[in-house]
């Protein structure tokens, strides 16, 4: 059995934290659309939208 | 125009290079003067929805700031100031800075057009398209009028925060627009007088250079003299109070002075106390800038907190 001893080398740790901080980009903005959300739905924006099926509730009352 | 096989990326870039391909600097400005416009609107927002409107904003901003450094490599690397910008420097392949700028751009009007409204994300969308066709591929290297219609692109940020909050345009948010539009050339082309730059080399028609020095101050105290009334118009909307009128009066006064004094000087004058007058008026007219908007937040602030206060 072989040993593969693998340096940690300038590169890797560059590499590391291109990742690490288009990570935390990702989760920044899950929780940016994740608080948009919440936000338009506690301020009563429309939940409904045409989506190709007939929706009785979209149509404005008379 | 770029060519990739004169930027090969020759180093691994850090995610901080990514950043700097957007222009953070430039992007401050433009979440500052959106933060005011949105503030100031007459419609509340909901902070989240507002935090995220001036988010995709600045992100919108930055994409466009990365598809300008990847049409503009070859000025970049021609010029001493963005030489260590991150695809002349090798850090950053020029096809990459253009799929980030296109992804970002295309990301920040749908996620705005999603958290406010068609017009804010359509403004967006034309910003970009303004900064990047109108004025970097097609004007920039074409006119020394560039920097009045560059100065657009960056006029439009509290437009698009006031349509985020409004759903639409008024004159109010024309006028902040007219305020930074006019403001733009007296205080690039006060730079220009005292920094030697080597823009002529790279190819980009400078007024300094391709009209003279004394053609810049002439039209310096133009833009000022057109600059004045706009701002003071400003003071006659709803959104201005008595800190903007206050504002207003002292700034036009000192900047229009400014102006006077730069338009009577000569090379010769200028040499001779290392350009002083044009040093002190490019600072002074980064604080008229800012102290407009940051005089109309305070009276938005005033408004809303404290109603009745004058």
């Amino acid at each position: 059995m072989s040993t593969f001893d693998r340096a940690t080398h300038e590169i890797h740790t560059r590499r590391w934290g291109r990742n690490l901080g288009l990570g935390l980009v990702l989760v920044c903005f899950a929780a940016i659309v994740f608080g948009l959300t919440v936000a338009k739905v506690s301020t009563g924006a429309s939940m409904e939208a045409f989506d190709h099926v007939a929706r009785p509730a979209l149509i404005p009352a008379d | 125009m770029t060519d990739a096989s004169l930027y090969d990326r020759t180093a691994e870039p850090e995610f901080g290079d990514y950043v700097t391909l957007l222009k953070p600097r430039v992007m401050s400005l433009v979440v500052f003067t959106a933060l005011v416009g949105l503030l100031v609107a007459p419609t509340p927002v909901h902070p989240m929805i507002g935090f995220a409107a001036i988010l995709f904003i600045a992100i919108g901003g930055g994409a466009s700031g990365a598809l300008n450094m990847w049409y503009d490599a070859d000025i970049d690397a021609a010029m001493k100031r963005t030489r260590k910008r991150p695809i002349p420097a090798g850090l950053i392949a020029p096809d990459e800075a253009l799929g980030l700028g296109l992804v970002l751009s295309g990301i920040s009007v749908v996620m705005l057009w999603l958290a406010s409204n068609a017009v804010a994300a359509g403004l967006l969308a034309f910003t970009i398209f303004f900064y990047v066709v109108v004025y970097t591929m097609w004007l920039k290297r074409w006119t020394p009028q560039n920097i009045v219609i560059g100065g657009a692109a960056g006029a439009f940020p509290p437009m698009i925060g006031w349509a985020a909050a409004t759903g639409g345009v008024s004159i109010e948010s024309l006028l902040m627009f007219g305020l930074i539009f006019m403001w733009t050339p007296p205080h690039f082309w006060a730079l220009a007088l005292f920094m030697k730059s080597d823009y002529n080399d790279a190819g980009v028609p400078m007024l300094t250079v391709t009209h003279g020095r004394d053609a810049t101050r002439r039209h310096i105290l133009v833009y000022t003299i057109l600059l004045v009334p706009t701002a003071l118009a400003v003071a006659f909307t709803p959104i201005a109070g008595p800190v903007y009128i206050a504002t207003a009066l002292i700034l036009n006064a000192m900047f229009l002075m400014g102006a006077i004094r730069i338009s009577r000087r000569d090379d010769a004058a200028c040499e001779a106390d290392s350009h002083a007058v044009e040093k002190k008026f490019f600072r002074l007219s980064l604080w008229y800038l800012f102290l407009h908007f940051g005089a109309l937040l305070a009276d938005g602030l005033i408004a809303r907190l404290a109603p009745g206060v004058f």
